[in-house]
C-alpha cells in the first residue's frame, strides 16, 4: 500500500516515466548489436510503421478524423525519396525535407475538403485516395519506373560509425521515431493540441470557445500526412525498392488496424501496433501455413476483444488499477459500454498529469445521441 | 465485472507473451545453430556458421559444401503469395512442396553430387507484397540459411530482392515470373528464370498469325503492369514489318470488378484477332464476354490462364477454337491419358499433395519446375552454390517432367533463358489440341534483346 | 452513338453489381452504425455455399434457398458471436473486427475451396438481348431487376411493418428502445442476418459474371463503398443510385476521356464522390446529421 501511495505521487510518476523511457531507449540502442542483421531489419520495419501509425494517430486519436488513405502519403514520401535519389542523384538525407514538404502540402490540400466530411464519409473518401494511387504511379512510368518499380541504392554508413548497413538504417529509423514522438508530444501538449482534443470532444463547443476549427483540423491533417511521408522515406532507404504493388489499399488498412490494435491517443500505442503488424503474420504462418489469413484474421479479432482500447490502453488501465489499489476496475475501464467519454473522465479523476495525452478514440460526432 | 476483467487480463497476458516471443526470439525452433546471436559486424551470412559435414561420396576435388547443405539435407526456401489477392499462385508452392516430398519418398532425396541428402523445403508467405518478400527472403537466407532460393514468385517481388540475393551470392534459380528482364540483365548472375518469357510467348502468337491469319487486325487486352506490358511490347516488335496491325488496345487494373467496358471498346474495333493477356479470373471474364457477344475474333489466350480449369469455368462449348501456346502437358488432355509422365504425376500428386487439384495449371507448373530443379541438381558437379550456378548456365537439351514432347531446357553463355519454345494449340471439345510443330522462338526471331523488354 | 449507349448499358450493368453489395452495406450501417468491411467476403462465402450444394447434386433453386437461410443464420451468428463482445466499444474497434473477419473469410474460403476460378450456374440464360442498336446481357438485366425488388422489399419492411420500425428504433436510439422493452441486441443481430442474406443474393447474382473465387468481391467492395458513400450511407435507394452513377461514370470515362483511359477510369467516380460530398456531405440521399452543443 505504501508503495502504491508513493507511486501515486505526481513527482514519482514523472521520475518513473523518465526512468522507463531511458531504460527503453537503452534497450533500443543495445538491440541492433545483439540481434542478427535480419532481426535488426525487422525492427527497422517496426519503426517505419510506427512513425506512420503515430501520424495517423494524431489525426484519428486527437482530431477524431479517420483516414483510410495514409498509404497514399506513405507512397508519395517513398516515391519522392526514390525518384530524387535514383533519377536526380541526390544524397539520401537531402530528400527528407523535400518529401516532408510535399506530403505536408498534399495533406493540407486533402485536409481542406476533409473539413466538410464526417467520420465515415471522410474515411471512404480517403480510401479513394489510396485506391487511385497505384494506377497513377504506373501512369507516370518515366518518373516512377512504372510497374517495374525503382531500385534504390541503400544509404551506406559512414566509415567512422563502424556500423553495418542494417544497424545504420535502424538508427536512422530510431532517430526519426524519437523526433516524431517528441514533436507529437509537444504538439499534443501545445495550444494546438488542446484545441485538437477539444475539437474531437465537441467541435461546436470548441468553435464557440474561439478555436479556429478549420485551421487546426487542416494543419493536423497536413502534419499527419507528413509523418506518413517520413515513414515512406525510411521505407525507401530500408527496403531499397519501390513499386506500386507495395502501396495498395492494404497498406492503408494495415496502418489503421495497427493504430487501433496498439491504442489510440497514446505514444506507445503506435509502436505496439507496429510490432503486431510485423510479427503477427509470422506467427499466423506458423499456425497454419496453408492459409495464414485464417489465423491472422482470428488474431486480429482476438486482439480487439482483449484490448478494446488498444494494447497501450489496457496497459494503462492495469497500471491505473494497480495504483488505485487493485480490486475493482475504475469506473468505465474494463466495462463494456461506450468507453470514450467515461474513460476520459476516469483519467482526469486519476489526476493524470497533463503530459499523458488522453487515450481516446475516433469520431465523436456520431457518438452523441 | 471483475471476472470479466480477469479473463481479459489473462488473454492479454497470453497475447502479449506471443508478441514478446515473436519480437525477441525466434518463433521457429529449428534454427538454433545458425549463429543467430552476436552476428553483428557483418551483413553477410554466406558460408558462415553452418555445420559443414563433408560427404565422402562427393568427388574429391569438390570444395566444402555450401551453406544449407548438411550431411543428410539440402535446404531450399521459396516465397509465394499464400494470402491476399494473388493467393491463387500459392498452389505452385504447394506443388513444389509435394514434389520434394515425392523426391524424398520415392527417389531417395536429391540426385548427383547431392546424393544421400533429403530435401528440406521452407515456404514463406509474402502476399505478393515486395517489402514482405524482402523480409521473407532475408529470413530464408540469414536465419534459415538455405542453400538456394527456389523459387520467388512475381515480377515486383523478385525485382525487390534480386540485388540483395546477388550481393549475397545466393542462387535464385527459376524465378516464377516470365519477365524478360531476368534473362536480359547481365548484372545478376545468381538469378535465372525458367518459364518461356512473355516476349517469347508473344512471338509464338505472332508467328502463328503470320502463317495462318496474314493481314489480320488485332485487338489487345492486357493487365496494366510489367507482365501485360512485356507481352504487349514483345508482340509489337514481333509483328513489326508484317501486315499484321494492332487496331485497339485496352488495359485493366487488378482492382477492376468487370471488364465489360474494355471489352466493348475492343469489340467496337471489329478486329479479326483478340489477344487476351490476362490472369485467370480476368481471363474468365474476357472469355465470358467473347462467348456471349456477336464479335467473333480469333481468340489468343495467354498461357498464364490456359489451364483447362479456367476455360472450363466459362464453359467449353462457346469457346471452341480459341488459341493458346503450351509448353507443359495438360493432365486433363485425353491424348496424354496413357502417358507415363502424366500418370506418374497424377499418382504421385495424389499421394504427396492430396489437397491439390491435379488439373490446376499452377499445380502442373509447380511439379514441372520442381522436376526441372531436380534435373538441374543432376547436372551440378559439386554441392556448392557456384557449381549450381555454373550448371544452370550450361543446360543442353535437358528434359523434365510434364514438358511437351520437343520442349527441353537450353542455356549457354549468351542465352539465359532456359525455355524459349512453345507449341500452338486450339480448344477442341474439352482439351487443347496441339497444332503444327514446336516453335523455337530463338531460332525464328533470334535472341530477345533489351529493345524488346520494357526495361 | 451506338458505342455510347452500349457503354451506358455496360455501366448500368456493372453499377447494379456494385449496388447489390452496397445495399447490404447500408443495411448493416443502418442497424448498427458501422461499416462492415467483411460484407463482400461474406457474400462470396455464401456464393461458395450455393456452389458447393449444386456440386453435391442439388438443384439450383433449392441450393439458393438453403444458402439464403444459412446466410441469414450465419449473419445472425456472426453478430452474436463475433461482434457482440465488442458491442458498445467505439466504432473503430468494431470496424477493425470486421477487417479481421474479411481476412478470415477470404482465407477460409481459399482453404476449403482453393483459389481456383470456378464457373457458377446462372439463374438467367447466358445470352444477350438486343435493345435497338445495343445489346445487354440477360444476367446483368436480371441483377438490375432483383436489386430493385430487394430494395422495394426492404422499403416495405422498414416503413410498413412493426418489425422494421422496431429495428430502426433499436439502431437509432438503443437506450430509449431498451426502456420501452425492445430487445436491442437481437434487433442488431437481425440487421446482420438481413444484411448477410442480401449479401448472399448479391454473391449469387454476380458469381456467374465475375466467376467464383475467394477474391471475387474484393474489387466490388471498394466500388460498393463508393456507391454507398455517394448515395448516402443510410439510404438503400441511394446506394442503388450511387452504384449506377459509379458504374456509368467509370464506363464512360474509360471510353471517352482520352488521357484518362482504362487505367485511370477509377479516378472519375472517385472525383464525382468527392465533388458531391463537398456540396452534400451526407451523400445524395443521406439525412444530414444534427450537431448539438
Amino acid at each position: 500500500m505504501a508503495i502504491r501511495q508513493r507511486l501515486r505521487d505526481p513527482a514519482t510518476q514523472r521520475w518513473l516515466r523518465i526512468g522507463v523511457f531511458v531504460l527503453l531507449l537503452a534497450v533500443a540502442i543495445w538491440a541492433p548489436f545483439f540481434f542478427a542483421p535480419f532481426r535488426v531489419f525487422q525492427f527497422s520495419r517496426v519503426l517505419i510503421f510506427a512513425i506512420a501509425i503515430l501520424g495517423l494517430g494524431l489525426l484519428t486519436g486527437f482530431n477524431g478524423q479517420i483516414s483510410l488513405g495514409h498509404g497514399a502519403f506513405f507512397a508519395i514520401g517513398a516515391y519522392t525519396a526514390a525518384v530524387l535519389m535514383v533519377k536526380v542523384g541526390w544524397p539520401f538525407l537531402l530528400v527528407v525535407p523535400v518529401a516532408l514538404v510535399i506530403t505536408f502540402a498534399l495533406g493540407y490540400g486533402v485536409g481542406i475538403p476533409a473539413l466538410r466530411l464526417h467520420g465515415l464519409y471522410l474515411a471512404l473518401v480517403t480510401l479513394a485516395l489510396a485506391v487511385v494511387t497505384p494506377p497513377i504511379l504506373k501512369r507516370f512510368s518515366g518518373l516512377t519506373g512504372g510497374s517495374m518499380g525503382l531500385t534504390i541504392p541503400k544509404p551506406q554508413p559512414p566509415e567512422w560509425t563502424g556500423l553495418a548497413a542494417d544497424q545504420y538504417l535502424y538508427f536512422l529509423g530510431l532517430i526519426a521515431f524519437i523526433v516524431a514522438v517528441v514533436l507529437a508530444r509537444n504538439l499534443v501538449n501545445s495550444r494546438i493540441g488542446r484545441a485538437m482534443v477539444a475539437i474531437r470532444e465537441d467541435p461546436l463547443a470548441a468553435q464557440t470557445m474561439g478555436v479556429n476549427l478549420a485551421q487546426v483540423k487542416t494543419l493536423t491533417f497536413a502534419w499527419s500526412a507528413m509523418y506518413a511521408g517520413m515513414a515512406g522515406v525510411l521505407f525507401t532507404w530500408t527496403i531499397g525498392f519501390v513499386s506500386p504493388e507495395s502501396f495498395t489499399i492494404v497498406l492503408s488498412i494495415e496502418i489503421l488496424a495497427a493504430l487501433v490494435v496498439g491504442g489510440l491517443g497514446s505514444i506507445w500505442g503506435p509502436l505496439l501496433g507496429a510490432i503486431f503488424l510485423v510479427f503477427i503474420p509470422n506467427i499466423s504462418e506458423d499456425i497454419n501455413q496453408a492459409a495464414p489469413g485464417i489465423a491472422f484474421g482470428a488474431l486480429l479479432i482476438l486482439a480487439m476483444y482483449v484490448f478494446p482500447g488498444g494494447i497501450a490502453g489496457l496497459a494503462r488501465r492495469q497500471w491505473g488499477k494497480f495504483l488505485m489499489g487493485g480490486g475493482d476496475a475504475p469506473p468505465g475501464a474494463g466495462a463494456v459500454g461506450r468507453t470514450d467519454r467515461s474513460e476520459a473522465a476516469t483519467k482526469t479523476t486519476e489526476g493524470r498529469p497533463e503530459d499523458e495525452p488522453v487515450a481516446n478514440t475516433g469520431h465523436s460526432e456520431e457518438g452523441a445521441p | 465485472m471483475t471476472k470479466h476483467t480477469r479473463k481479459r487480463a489473462l488473454f492479454a497476458l497470453l497475447l502479449s507473451l506471443a508478441l514478446f516471443a515473436a519480437a525477441c526470439g525466434d518463433t521457429r525452433d529449428d534454427d538454433g545453430d545458425t549463429g543467430d546471436t552476436g552476428a553483428t559486424e557483418t551483413d553477410s551470412p554466406t558460408d558462415g556458421g553452418t555445420e559443414t559435414a563433408t560427404d565422402g561420396e562427393t568427388a574429391a576435388e569438390c570444395p566444402e559444401p555450401s551453406t544449407g547443405i548438411t550431411a543428410d539435407t539440402i535446404k531450399l526456401g521459396g516465397t509465394y503469395p499464400l494470402s491476399g489477392p494473388a493467393s491463387a499462385y500459392g498452389a505452385i508452392g504447394q506443388a513444389v512442396q509435394a514434389y520434394f516430398e515425392y523426391a524424398n519418398g520415392e527417389l531417395g532425396g536429391a540426385p548427383g553430387a547431392f546424393e544421400g541428402r533429403e530435401f528440406e523445403y521452407v515456404i514463406k508467405d509474402d502476399g505478393y507484397n515486395p517489402p514482405n518478400t524482402v523480409e521473407a527472403v532475408r529470413e530464408l537466407v540469414e536465419q534459415e540459411q538455405v542453400f538456394a532460393l527456389f523459387q520467388n514468385l512475381g515480377t515486383p517481388p523478385v525485382a525487390a530482392v534480386w540485388d540483395y540475393v546477388n550481393q549475397q551470392e545466393v542462387p535464385q534459380p527459376f524465378v516464377a515470373t516470365g519477365a524478360s528482364l531476368w534473362g536480359l540483365n547481365q548484372e545478376h548472375p545468381w538469378t535465372i528464370g525458367w518459364q518461356p518469357n512473355y516476349v517469347s510467348e508473344s512471338r509464338v502468337y505472332a508467328q502463328y498469325l503470320k502463317e495462318n491469319h496474314a493481314g489480320s487486325t488485332i485487338a489487345v487486352l492486357y493487365q496494366n503492369d510489367d507482365y501485360g506490358q512485356d507481352y504487349l511490347n514483345g508482340f509489337k516488335s514481333a509483328i513489326e514489318g508484317s501486315d499484321l496491325e494492332i487496331v485497339a488496345e485496352q488495359s485493366y487494373e487488378t482492382t477492376d470488378a468487370t471488364l465489360d467496358s474494355q471489352m466493348t471498346n475492343l469489340a467496337q474495333s471489329e478486329a479479326d484477332v483478340f489477344f487476351n493477356i490476362t490472369t485467370p479470373s480476368f481471363a474468365a471474364k474476357a472469355m465470358g464476354f467473347d462467348a456471349q457477344s456477336d464479335w467473333n475474333p480469333v481468340h489468343l489466350l495467354n498461357s498464364v490462364s490456359n489451364s483447362l480449369t479456367v476455360v472450363g469455368a466459362v464453359g467449353f462449348e462457346p469457346l471452341q477454337g480459341i488459341v493458346t501456346a503450351l509448353y507443359l502437358k495438360d493432365p486433363a488432355d485425353e491424348q496424354f491419358q496413357e502417358d507415363e509422365d502424366v500418370q506418374n504425376y497424377m499418382e504421385m500428386l495424389a499421394e504427396y499433395g492430396p489437397d491439390l487439384d491435379p488439373n490446376n495449371g499452377f499445380a502442373v507448373y509447380g511439379w514441372a519446375v520442381a522436376d526441372s530443379f531436380y534435373k538441374l541438381l543432376e547436372q551440378t558437379e559439386c554441392p556448392t552454390r557456384e557449381a549450381l550456378q555454373e550448371a544452370w548456365g550450361n543446360l543442353n537439351d535437358v528434359e523434365f517432367a510434364m514438358a511437351l514432347p520437343g520442349i527441353t531446357m537450353n542455356t549457354g553463355s549468351d542465352d539465359r533463358f532456359p525455355l524459349e519454345s512453345m507449341q500452338i494449340a486450339t480448344l477442341q471439345g474439352e482439351t487443347w489440341e496441339l497444332q503444327g510443330d514446336v516453335i523455337n522462338t530463338r531460332e525464328v526471331f533470334g535472341p530477345v534483346s533489351e529493345a524488346v523488354g520494357d526495361g | 452513338m451506338e458505342l455510347f449507349f452500349q457503354q451506358l448499358i455496360n455501366g448500368l450493368a456493372t453499377g447494379a453489381i456494385y449496388a447489390s453489395l452496397a445495399v447490404a452495406l447500408v443495411l448493416i450501417y443502418r442497424s448498427t452504425d458501422i461499416v462492415n468491411f467483411a460484407q463482400g467476403e461474406m457474400a462470396m462465402f455464401s456464393a461458395y455455399i450455393a456452389w458447393a450444394l449444386t456440386q453435391a447434386g442439388w438443384g439450383f433453386w433449392p441450393a439458393v434457398i438453403v444458402t439464403l437461410i444459412v446466410s441469414f443464420i450465419g449473419g445472425l451468428a456472426v453478430e452474436r458471436v463475433v461482434i457482440r463482445p465488442v458491442e458498445g466499444q467505439n466504432e473503430l474497434t468494431i470496424v477493425i473486427v470486421t477487417i479481421g473477419l474479411f481476412i478470415f473469410f477470404n482465407a477460409l474460403a481459399g482453404w476449403i475451396w482453393t483459389f481456383q476460378v470456378r464457373g457458377f450456374p446462372s439463374p438467367f440464360p447466358q445470352q444477350n438481348v438486343d435493345l435497338g442498336p445495343v445489346s445487354a446481357g440477360i444476367p446483368s438485366l436480371g441483377i438490375v431487376a432483383v436489386v430493385a425488388a430487394v430494395v422495394g422489399l426492404l422499403f416495405l419492411l422498414f416503413q410498413r411493418t412493426k418489425l422494421g420500425l422496431t429495428m430502426r428504433a433499436a439502431a437509432e436510439n438503443p437506450e430509449s428502445s431498451r426502456l420501452v422493452g425492445i430487445r436491442v441486441g437481437w434487433m442488431l443481430a437481425l440487421g446482420w442476418g438481413l444484411a448477410a442474406t442480401v449479401g448472399a443474393i448479391s454473391g449469387i447474382l454476380v458469381a456467374p459474371i465475375l466467376f467464383l473465387s475467394p477474391n471475387m468481391m474484393a474489387g466490388v467492395l471498394i466500388f460498393a463503398f463508393a456507391a454507398a458513400t455517394l448515395g448516402g450511407f443510410d439510404s438503400a435507394g441511394g446506394a442503388v443510385i450511387g452504384g449506377l452513377i459509379v458504374g456509368v461514370s467509370e464506363s464512360l470515362a474509360g471510353t471517352y476521356i482520352g488521357f484518362i483511359g482504362a487505367d485511370l477510369k477509377i479516378v472519375i467516380p472517385m472525383a464525382i464522390i468527392v465533388g458531391v460530398l463537398l456540396v452534400k456531405p451526407e451523400g445524395l440521399f443521406g439525412r444530414p446529421s444534427v450537431e448539438r452543443v
